[in-house]
Parts: structure tokens; C-alpha cells; sequence
């Protein structure tokens, strides 16, 4: 499957899997209860690890555990649903999160300017959609107003 | 007035072309309306009975003349020769083609307007006293404040997708002319220890069909932190507010639930990470916004002017005018003008083409070339020479624009109701008109004195019939449009909320009902007694029950 990731259209390589699949080898993505009870053994085994995130599950939940996952998705049931922009906000800025932020679920071209600015770096943008529109949007704006996670600084401050 | 810089313009110029590209995707079918209903309305774009409806944002109700102007073109051009202005001080056009309304766009871009965030459930057109920089009861003008929040709120890319829409309204003097207690976010410029000015912050009001006074957040906050007091209270509202059942979604449900404390202390708690962030407002930055809000160039001038009150004397009709419609000015000499759009037979709120160019030019000519809407849906020109009032008035009589009638009976709020709204129960312009019609004799509206009724045509309350001294509130039974009466509700600093006072009338049955109401009130009143302080001494029970026993 192909994503955006770092504003490149790559092949993914991670495998999502759910609580009863074998976590077998290589990068996969885990759904957060499965973290949670199996956190020793998903760090122990070889591969990276991702959790995947539900709107009402917040950062607080893995702050702890954030050095052993090389990612963190969340997932956008509707795209009405806004709560993953704070999530991944406080994700880069109030717990320094470096790894890869990933939306998942009902990913569309008009929402992904404001998920970057947020501090989303990959997209699984929706089957149905041109994966190449969306990454096209990820210059709707060549200007913004406020701080967020891409810039500490509002635009007045930086204005001439 | 604010001036777009290269940066504004580019961010308009670049959400320009992002909603063309919408629109033609929508328009070639690769968009479904079910994507492209949010996307429209974070443009203002609805879709109504009969059309598309395009609201156009005038950020806290400032206008110039120029954009007046070209306002008229748009409506002469793309739309049926008038505009509806509502009530967040804005101005809606009921009949643009979808396919036109991104060249409606390009030109208003070319006067610095557009209908960002006009709907949707994203920061709305942030609200503000209209007399703002000018009323005689001023501690500080609340625009330059209402301009960095419209630059801070303006796409924002954290607080676009939020469980509900999200109002925020501002004044800075002592009457509070925006209903700041009935918004999300209220705010205040008040007056601290040592004489420092800051914000009084309230959160948790609204109107709609669970209607809230506004709870007091903090009741003290320097202007630096607005931005980040501002992002806390956003950013509980986004993670906490309720995504489950939309009316039960708005920010003011959320404070209800929490209670005021509880929700206070998740507020603070955010707000201690950051208070110190790039969100800190810098002395330079209010002093930069400060000085696109400058008083124009005052003439000096000492004292009264005496042909005013001569002229006044001289022809009863510019009295009653001048009694009604002209406010007083901070500045000697000068007067506070307010356009009725309460004309009889016209819908509130409604200005044609041509009454706008008129407009335009008597701003240019009287007032400095700029002027403001209200949250009444009238019009203000705020700087007016009191020796120009009497050409000034009968210039506007010409055009239909000087009925005596602001904060009367006739001086109604109403929503444009089942005529136009896809979500309206009933309509309102009718019985606005009947009512205005009823009470056409002025002696008798100005006995009456005082008097706010404000109509709306669903629970929605787009017209604002909580706040009303009479409230009017239109509602279906079983295919018949239908008018509940509310009492007791005002927007200001006495807010409250109308209490329903029985069952509902039937369309031809208001007007009577209204006049049982100001019987009750004319014999029970005091001597100088305004009608809600009536109706708060007596109570409902008088009210009930005359306009019961004669229904």
C-alpha cells in the first residue's frame, strides 16, 4: 500500500495487525490495549513497534512509553472528528514525540494541511481517493497565522 | 481599519484557489455533497430551500465604504439586488450559483473580504460592540483584540474540525453592547488593580435550544496571555466537548457537565504549559494592531452644536429621530448614527443594492468612510458631525433608512425563517412584518418606550428570541407553523434568559397576543418604567393571564 510519509508517496512497509493476529516479525502497528497488555513482549521481540490510537484514547495514555514506539496512529473515523489534531500536537510539543504520527481511517486531501500542521508526518489517505491529490494539498497554504506543531512562532512575529 | 499585508493576501489568494479547486471537484461529481457540505460551509456556503446561501464575514462588524460598495456590485451582479445582514454582523446573499461564488470571491478579495469561517464548526466571525472606539462609556477599544484573535483563529489548523460551531464576541466598555454572556467565549476589557487593563473572560453562554449565560472563567487576565488563555479553553473544548449528539455538542453543555469549577481547572492545567509559549502577545504587536484602529481626524469642536438643537426644534420629525437613532459620541460635537434596516414592509436586516451605495457615499461624506454592523441587524455610522445630522437624516429618509424605531417594539431581530432556512420550523418575516405593521403608530411605540422582540423561526434561535424582552419563537405542530411567546430575556448587562409563558399561537393570533402583552405592561408600569422592569416586578402571572384569557 502506498502512503505519504514525509511529504513522499512511499510503500509501506508496516503491518497492522489486531489483538489475536501473531505479532510475527518485522514493524507492526498494534491496537493501544494490546500495548498495554503486552508491552514487555512487543519491545522484547525484534521490529519496531506502532500503536494505533482511537480520538478519546489521549497522548497521556503512552507518555511513558514513548521511547520504545517508532510510531503512533491515529485513527479519524469521520473526518469530522477533531481531536486527533490536539492529540498529535501535544504528542510533538508537550511530550517531545519525535517518531512518525500517522492519520489513519477517513484521511482526505482537504483535511491534511492543518493534520501537518499538527504534527502528522504520514497519511494513509483513503482507498478511494488520488493518493497524489492528497499530497498535493500538503501545500494548500504557503502561509500561516498561528504557532502549531511545524512553527513556534505566529506570523507576526515573523513578518518583516 | 486593519490592511491586509503580502501575508494576508496570500493566505486569502491561496484559500481562494484551494475553494475553486473544491468547488470544480464538487461540481465534476469527484467530491459527494456529503464531503463537500463541511468543506463549503467553513466558506459560508449553505445550501437553503431554495439556493445557495452565501454569508460574507465582516470581522466585528467594521466596514468601509469601499466594501460596502462592492458589496452592491456583488449583489446587483451574482445575486437578486440586496443582502440580509445578520446576526454576528454579518451579510448573507440568498441567491448566488454555486459555479459563480469563486468569482464572487476573487472580487471581494479585491476589497479584503471573505467568508472564511462564516459556518462550519470552526471559530466563527468574531463579534464586537459596535460602537467600538467611539461610545462615551469606553475603557479601552476591543478591535484591535478582535483582530489578532481573527488572525490567530483564522484556519487554524488544531480548532477547525471541533465538536460545534464557536462563537466568540468582545467589548471593551461598560454597557455591553455584543451579548458577550451569551457567546462561547466572552470577553471583557475591564479595568485591574493599578489601574492596568485586561480581560474578564467568560465561557459557557449560547443561545440555541439550551440556553446559557455565559459562566465567569477568570475574572482577571493580562492582555499578553489572551492567545494562550485562549488555546486552553479551545483545546479542552476539542478533546472533552460531547461528539456524540450535535445538541449536546456546543462548548456550553461541556461547562454545564463539568460544572464551572472542573472545567476551570482543566483550563488552567493547559494553560500552565502554555502561558510562556510563541502564543505570548508582545507589547509591539498590540501597539502595531492599536494603530490600525486610530480615531480619525476630528474637527475640534466646543460644545453642543446649536443648529442640532434648533433644527430639533424646528421639524418634530428629525427630533424623533434624534431621539431614537443618534447616541452620544465620546467626542464633543460629534454624534453615534444607527441605520434602521427596520423599515416597514421590509424584512429586518434586508439592504438593496442601491441603499448600499448610498450608504457608501454618506459614510464618505459624514463619517470618515467607514461604518459597522450590529448584532440588531441595523447599520452605524459612529463619527458624525452633529451639525451634518440634519442633511445626514434627510439624506437617509430618501433611501428609506431613517425609521425612527431603534430599540422600539419595531427595532426586531429576526431570522430569515422558513422562507429561506432548510432548518427553520416556521416563518419568521411574516409575523416580523405583521408586527411592524400593527404597530405603525409612533406615538405609541415610543410610549411604549424601550422594547426588545426578536423572532426566531426555529429552535435554532438564530434570531435571538431568549434574549428578547418579548421573544417569538417559531415551531411546527403537525405541519402548522406555530409561535411560542418567551418573557423576560435581555442580551446586556441585565442578561436573561425568556421564559416560555404558555402554549404556543397560531400565525394570526401574534400580533394579538403581543398587544395583550404591552396592555398588561401599560397599565401595571411605574412611571419611567422600561418593560422588562415591569415585567420582573409583576412577574409572568398578569402576562399569562390576559393573553390566555383573551386567546
Amino acid at each position: 500500500m502506498q502512503i505519504i510519509k514525509d511529504r513522499r508517496i512511499v510503500e509501506d512497509h508496516w503491518r497492522r495487525i489486531d489483538m489475536d493476529q501473531p505479532a510475527g516479525t518485522g514493524d507492526i502497528i498494534v491496537p493501544l490495549t494490546r500495548w498495554q497488555a503486552e508491552r514487555e513482549a512487543l519491545i522484547a521481540r525484534t521490529g519496531q513497534v506502532g500503536v494505533l490510537m482511537a480520538p478519546d484514547q489521549p497522548p497521556e495514555l503512552i507518555a511513558d512509553d514513548l521511547a520504545h514506539l517508532a510510531l503512533v496512529a491515529y485513527e479519524f473515523p469521520s473526518f469530522k472528528d477533531g481531536r486527533p489534531y490536539s492529540h498529535a500536537r501535544l504528542l510533538r510539543e508537550r511530550h517531545g514525540y519525535s517518531g512518525e504520527i500517522r492519520a489513519v481511517g477517513d484521511v482526505l486531501r482537504d483535511q491534511i494541511f492543518y493534520m501537518a500542521r499538527c504534527g502528522f508526518t504520514a497519511f494513509e489517505p483513503r482507498a478511494d481517493r488520488d493518493i497524489k491529490d492528497a499530497l498535493a494539498a500538503l501545500g494548500d497554504f504557503s502561509q500561516t497565522y498561528q504557532p502549531a506543531a511545524d512553527q513556534p512562532l505566529p506570523l507576526y512575529r515573523r513578518r518583516h | 481599519m486593519y490592511k491586509y499585508d503580502d501575508h494576508d493576501r496570500a493566505i486569502l489568494a491561496d484559500r481562494r484557489r484551494q475553494f475553486r479547486d473544491q468547488v470544480t471537484r464538487r461540481l465534476a461529481g469527484r467530491l459527494s455533497e456529503d464531503e463537500f457540505k463541511p468543506l463549503r460551509l467553513m466558506n459560508g456556503l449553505y445550501l437553503q430551500l431554495h439556493a445557495y446561501m452565501l454569508r460574507i464575514a465582516v470581522p466585528y462588524g467594521l466596514l468601509s465604504s469601499d466594501q460596502l460598495r462592492k458589496l452592491a456590485h456583488v449583489a446587483r451582479t451574482y445575486d437578486k439586488g440586496y443582502g440580509h445582514f445578520t446576526t454576528r454582523q454579518n451579510l448573507q446573499f440568498n441567491w448566488p450559483a454555486l459555479d459563480k461564488v469563486p468569482d464572487i470571491l476573487d472580487e471581494l478579495a479585491e476589497v479584503e473580504m471573505h467568508s472564511v469561517q462564516t459556518s462550519g464548526n470552526c471559530i466563527r466571525n468574531i463579534t464586537a460592540d459596535p460602537f467600538a472606539g467611539v461610545a462615551a462609556d469606553e475603557i479601552e477599544d476591543p478591535r484591535p483584540y478582535a483582530e489578532i484573535l481573527r488572525q490567530y483563529s483564522t484556519f487554524h489548523p488544531e480548532f477547525s474540525y471541533l465538536p460545534r460551531k464557536f462563537k466568540f464576541a468582545i467589548t471593551g466598555a461598560v454597557q455591553d453592547r455584543a451579548a458577550v454572556q451569551f457567546h462561547d467565549i466572552g470577553l471583557r476589557l475591564i479595568r485591574g488593580a493599578d489601574n492596568e487593563i485586561g480581560f474578564e473572560v467568560l465561557a459557557g453562554g449560547g443561545m440555541g435550544r439550551t440556553p446559557m449565560i455565559g459562566k465567569l472563567i477568570r475574572p482577571w487576565l493580562e492582555k499578553r496571555h489572551l492567545l494562550s488563555y485562549v488555546e486552553a479553553i479551545m483545546r479542552v473544548y476539542n478533546q472533552f466537548g460531547r461528539r456524540d449528539n450535535m445538541f449536546k455538542a456546543r462548548i456550553k453543555i461541556l461547562v454545564h457537565e463539568l460544572g464551572v469549577a472542573e472545567f476551570r481547572r482543566r483550563v488552567e492545567e493547559e494553560w500552565a504549559h502554555i502561558r510562556d509559549s510563541g502564543l505570548l502577545l508582545d507589547e509591539a504587536e498590540i501597539a502595531r494592531m492599536k494603530g490600525f484602529f486610530t480615531a480619525p481626524d476630528y474637527e475640534e469642536i466646543t460644545g453642543a452644536d446649536a443648529g442640532f438643537s434648533q433644527k430639533k426644534q424646528a421639524d418634530k420629525a428629525f427630533a424623533k429621530w434624534a431621539a431614537r437613532n443618534v447616541t452620544a459620541h465620546k467626542m464633543p460635537g460629534y454624534a453615534i448614527v444607527t441605520l434602521s434596516l427596520k423599515a416597514p414592509g421590509v424584512p429586518p436586516g434586508d439592504v438593496t443594492a442601491e441603499q448600499m451605495e448610498h450608504i457608501a457615499e454618506l459614510a464618505d461624506r459624514y463619517s470618515f468612510g467607514e461604518l459597522r454592523s450590529t448584532f440588531k441587524q441595523n447599520l452605524v455610522l459612529t463619527d458624525v458631525r452633529e451639525a451634518d445630522l440634519y442633511d445626514l437624516w434627510r439624506a437617509l429618509r430618501r433611501h428609506d433608512l431613517a425609521t425612527p424605531n431603534i430599540e422600539t417594539l419595531n427595532d426586531i431581530i429576526c431570522c430569515p425563517g422558513l422562507d429561506f432556512c432548510a432548518l427553520a420550523n416556521a416563518r419568521s418575516i411574516p409575523v416580523s412584518l405583521a408586527l411592524t405593521e400593527h404597530f405603525e403608530n409612533y406615538d405609541y411605540l415610543y410610549d411604549l418606550g424601550e422594547l426588545r422582540l426578536n423572532i426566531s423561526g426555529c429552535i435554532n434561535a438564530c434570531g435571538h428570541h431568549h434574549t428578547a424582552h418579548i421573544g417569538i419563537l417559531g415551531v411546527d405542530k403537525k405541519g402548522e407553523e406555530f409561535y411560542q411567546i418567551t418573557l423576560g430575556g435581555a442580551p446586556g448587562n441585565d442578561a436573561a434568559i425568556g421564559a416560555i409563558i404558555g402554549p404556543a399561537f397560531a400565525a394570526s393570533e401574534v400580533v394579538g397576543a403581543v398587544d395583550d402583552i404591552l396592555q398588561v405592561y401599560l397599565e401595571g408600569r411605574e412611571e419611567g418604567e422600561r418593560f422588562i422592569d415591569t415585567y420582573r416586578r409583576l412577574g409572568a402571572d398578569p402576562f399569562r393571564e390576559r393573553v390566555y384569557a383573551n386567546n
